[in-house]
């Protein structure tokens, strides 16, 4: 335990008595017990083999609130935060807003919501009917790796997030977007999205992660998805924090009989961003896809760490990450996928592609397979490369200038995960948002199909 | 394949053949370590004083490391006093001069492993350094390829004909300081090979050490240093055996090689150490650091290992790549069966210009078999051009088997290309039966996929090499997949 770790400590010890669910036993002995777990772990440092290639010492060593400024009320957020959030809501979505990790109610439009379906917040939904909650809190297996570090602080710390319960069989038509958005400067927030998906029901998700005017912000995010069986949730997380922002995210997934869960993580903001997909296929049948592109230019570092537990037999589960580097950017990307003992049938897709644009620019990656039966299929593949310059060639001999030539190659390199999302109004967005952020952008915007 | 499962399983249960243990009087120091045994090291080979200092403050170092518990190996805490770290067949008056000096016992014991020391036996071309426990007890062809310039001693003989080239290369790409196992050789290792070929020469024949244990409690540490001068090119060969015994024996070995310009290094294993019985008891423990310097533009070095021997096996044959245009190599074939462990793999570091490495490794596990394959490969920013390609297979013969992947890719040079693929399954059910409609008993069938899988590997191999590789596959494989 070291001194630095002393400080967050203290305040978080302090910040208990605002913090929702009080007076909840469980509850107050679980966060006691994260405090404690974050006493003994500190924060992760590169000697921890799953942070050997991310150093958290910026956020160790920053000095964050951890309430926001009294007096701004989520509620009554300015017209420009209004309209900027208006901007970032998806046509046809229904939307659920956080304002420096409070829930908005008057931003939020979840009127279209069919019948046996909760979608309410963390906090409230503690105050109101914590019974509904207990049994999944702080729920061990949720959790591939014990509670330390990060996701400890955010077990006793959060404030608000997300509870979404699917009645069985109900499907959601229209998307639930979960839109985070950071106003307030040198903010730490601990956000908990706790959603269950009962057998047969079916839902699309946005989890996003936005910042207007905040800078040296912390946003420390859990999301845990119980999926039913035959259930399926996608969950597509879309994260363009600020360019100053730390971003530290688990997705925990539990996947039983038959059901489906499909992960899409985007990721283009944040100077530092970390974030963790952990599936556990616990009943057979069960099928994920975890797909993922990360874009990481000027002086960015963006990791994501990916576990898919296969626990028992006949699991599928399929896995595409590509990533673009520019500048001083540097992407971390580790897939492990272990199949336990026993789970025969198993069947693991793993694939991690990288391009390098720039003399600075750093990848590590590490797909890793951790096999403990015989009767399985299982395959891995990375590459980290460049453009072709035949492909190159071949575009300015049609007249296209160099930079154009290259920014056309990357943004179809990595325009295919875009296309790999069925909702049409995301992929749009997420499309433009591609072209915004792709290195060189703007002089060649005119080639672009 | 319920039927044929039975016979295969005796099969496998089959005596590991290079299981005895030869009758000879030895000169063997009291187990324990400290100073003073590495000062009564040291002194029985007569060592320079820099051999001394060297090995004085690799132990000095090696007091202040731990244990590396990275690894995927499991094993009881290893007692560093139990074992003697020195022992050597005694010598009749000042050791044996030529192969008519060596004891008639240990003749007839390398001659049952198969290793022929009498020169005119030999198979065409194949020198051979043999090492016996602790020391060097022949070195044949010695005078023919003298005459070319090549040195081809014991280590022992090395330090005392040929100090600065020791000097100069010892410990210049694995430093004393380098890891745990590596540092404790460094400081009681006790003979190994030596060679150095000039510049130009294409050594004409194989190079070849062969390692056996034969001593109880004893540890076995040596130490190789291959110096491929500009323009060189040598190919070496090692093996290793070990008697059976219930408990377990250390096996903690460094091979430096060093390649200058336009110089090549081929260097193969077939490791068959004592793996233990079926049941996981006795075994060697192989703790080996094995590291390749390309130092020299145009440099080439290439590992190539089969490793079917040892209860635990934990090494990494490694290139770095610091000339321009060097190329690095790793083949590698680990099976682990009953309770072996296996966690072996490679790591590249480009630092030159277009410098290229490839990587291909086979592991197979069976019965309890645990097998790692860990590798890094790490592109310098100064790594302009840089090329490489991993494939990394496994194939799982029973379901209590294990088989890891951990590979490391570490890119800081955006011209660089990396791939690499790996892929994990059972013998293919269908490859079995297509066999067996063909009139193909299992276990040959089995045999046969088995060897498919590892063609790319054994094809590195020298002829000699890939048949004994062959066989031991055979051997230690069939009917594990009943």
């Amino acid at each position: 335990m070291n001194a630095v770790a002393d400080r967050p400590l203290g305040d978080y010890a302090r910040l208990q008595a605002a913090l929702p669910g009080q007076g909840l036993p469980w509850l107050e002995r679980w966060r006691a017990e994260a405090l404690a777990a974050f006493a003994a772990s500190g924060y992760p440092t590169l000697r921890d083999e799953d942070w050997k290639y991310t150093s958290v010492a910026a956020i160790e060593n920053a000095v964050f609130d951890l309430l926001p400024p009294a007096g701004a009320a989520p509620a009554e957020v300015s017209a420009k935060l209004g309209a900027a959030i208006e901007a970032l809501a998806l046509p046809g979505a229904c939307l659920m807003v956080f304002v420096d990790g409070r829930y908005a109610p008057a931003l939020s439009r979840l009127d279209a919501l069919p019948a046996g379906v909760t979608v309410a917040s963390l906090a409230e939904t503690l105050a109101r009917a914590p019974e509904r909650l207990q049994a999944w809190l702080g729920r061990r297996q949720f959790h591939a790796s014990p509670l330390a570090g990060f996701a400890a602080l955010n077990a006793a710390g959060f404030a608000d997030g997300a509870y979404v319960h699917v009645d069985q069989g109900v499907t959601l038509a229209a998307p639930l977007q979960l839109l985070f958005v950071a106003s307030a400067e040198k903010l730490a927030t601990h956000s908990r999205n706790l959603i269950v998906a009962e057998a047969g029901s079916r839902l699309d998700l946005i989890e996003q992660h936005a910042a207007r005017g905040a800078a040296g912000y912390l946003s420390n995010v859990v999301s845990d998805l119980a999926v039913g069986p035959g259930a399926a949730i996608a969950h597509y997380k879309l994260q363009e924090e600020g360019a100053r922002a730390f971003h530290v995210a688990a997705v925990n997934a539990e996947l039983q009989q038959g059901s489906r869960f499909a992960s899409a993580s985007f990721a283009f903001g944040a100077a530092l961003a970390r974030t963790d997909i952990a599936v556990a296929l616990a009943a057979e049948n069960a099928e994920c896809t975890l797909d993922g592109l990360y874009l990481a230019d000027g002086r960015q570092h963006i990791d994501h760490h990916t576990r898919i537990d296969h626990l028992v037999p006949r699991g599928t589960s399929r896995e595409f990450y590509k990533g673009v580097l520019a500048g001083a950017g540097r992407a971390v990307f580790n897939g492990k996928v272990v199949i336990h003992e026993d789970a025969q049938h198993s069947d693991a897709a793993q694939s991690n592609r990288n391009l390098l644009l720039s003399p600075l620019a750093e990848v590590d990656t590490k797909p890793q397979l951790e096999i403990w039966a015989d009767d399985v299929k299982c395959s891995h593949g990375a590459t980290v490369g460049q453009l072709d310059p035949e492909q190159i060639f071949y575009l300015r001999s049609r007249g296209l200038a160099a930079a154009a030539a290259q920014t056309l190659l990357t943004w179809a390199f990595a325009a295919e995960m875009v296309e790999r999302v069925p909702l049409a109004a995301l992929r749009e967005r997420l499309d433009r948002l591609l072209r915004a952020r792709l290195p060189q952008s703007g002089e060649t915007l005119e080639v672009w199909p | 394949m319920g039927k044929p499962a039975v016979r295969l399983d005796e099969l496998i249960d089959q005596d590991y053949r290079q299981g005895f243990s030869t009758m000879l009087e030895t000169d063997t120091v009291p187990r324990g370590l400290g100073e003073d045994v590495i000062r009564l090291i040291s002194a029985k080979k007569n060592e320079p004083e820099f051999m001394l200092d060297w090995r004085l403050r690799a132990y000095r170092h090696w007091l202040t490391m731990r244990e590396p518990q990275w690894s995927t190996v499991r094993h009881p805490p290893i007692d560093y006093q139990d074992i003697s770290y020195y022992s050597a067949p005694k010598s009749r008056g000042d050791g044996p001069r030529s192969l008519a000096d060596v004891d008639p016992e240990l003749l007839r014991t390398y001659e049952k492993l198969g290793v022929p020391l009498q020169e005119r036996e030999l198979l065409a071309g194949v020198a051979v350094d043999a090492v016996f426990d602790s020391v060097s007890v022949a070195t044949t062809f010695k005078d023919k390829l003298a005459g070319l310039g090549i040195i081809f001693c014991s280590f022992s003989e090395a330090v005392q004909e040929h100090p600065e080239l020791v000097r100069q290369y010892l410990g210049s790409v694995v430093p004393y300081s380098d890891n745990y196992f590596a540092t404790l050789n460094s400081a009681v290792f006790s003979d190994g090979s030596f060679c150095y070929i000039p510049p130009g020469v294409r050594c004409p024949m194989e190079l070849s050490t062969y390692f056996r244990i034969n001593a109880r409690n004893t540890g076995q540490f040596e130490r190789t240093l291959i110096i491929a001068d500009r323009g060189a090119y040598v190919s070496y060969l090692e093996g290793c055996t070990a008697p059976m015994r219930d408990e377990n024996q250390l096996h903690a070995a460094v091979v430096e090689l060093i390649a200058l310009d336009d110089a090549q290094i081929k260097y193969a294993t077939v490791q068959n150490w004592y793996p233990g019985d079926k049941d996981g008891k006795g075994g060697i423990y192989n703790f080996v650091t094995k590291r390749g310097d390309c130092r020299g533009a145009n440099s080439r070095i290439s590992w190539t290992q089969v490793e079917t021997g040892s209860a635990i096996t934990w090494k990494y044959p490694s290139v770095i790549l610091q000339g321009d245009n060097a190329v690095g190599e790793f083949h590698s074939v680990a099976l682990t069966n009953h309770y072996q462990q296996a966690d072996t793999g490679t790591k590249m570091i480009h630092l030159g210009r277009n410098t290229k490495s490839t990587i291909i490794s086979k592991g197979i596990s069976a019965g309890h078999g645990h097998n790692a394959y860990r590798g890094l490969v790490r592109v310098a920013k100064s790594a302009e051009g840089a090329r490489n390609y991993t494939q990394c297979d496994s194939l799982l013969l029973g379901d209590r088997c294990a088989a890891h992947t951990f590979p490391y890719i570490e890119v800081k040079n955006p011209t660089a290309r990396v791939e690499h693929e790996a892929s994990t399954s059972r013998i293919g059910e269908d490859q079995l039966f297509y066999c067996q409609s063909r009139g193909i008993a299992a276990e040959e069938a089995v045999a046969m996929i088995v060897n498919g899988f590892c063609k790319e590997v054994f094809k590195e191999l020298p002829m000699e090499f890939a048949v004994e590789a062959q066989k031991l596959l055979g051997v230690s494989l069939e009917g594990s997949i009943a």
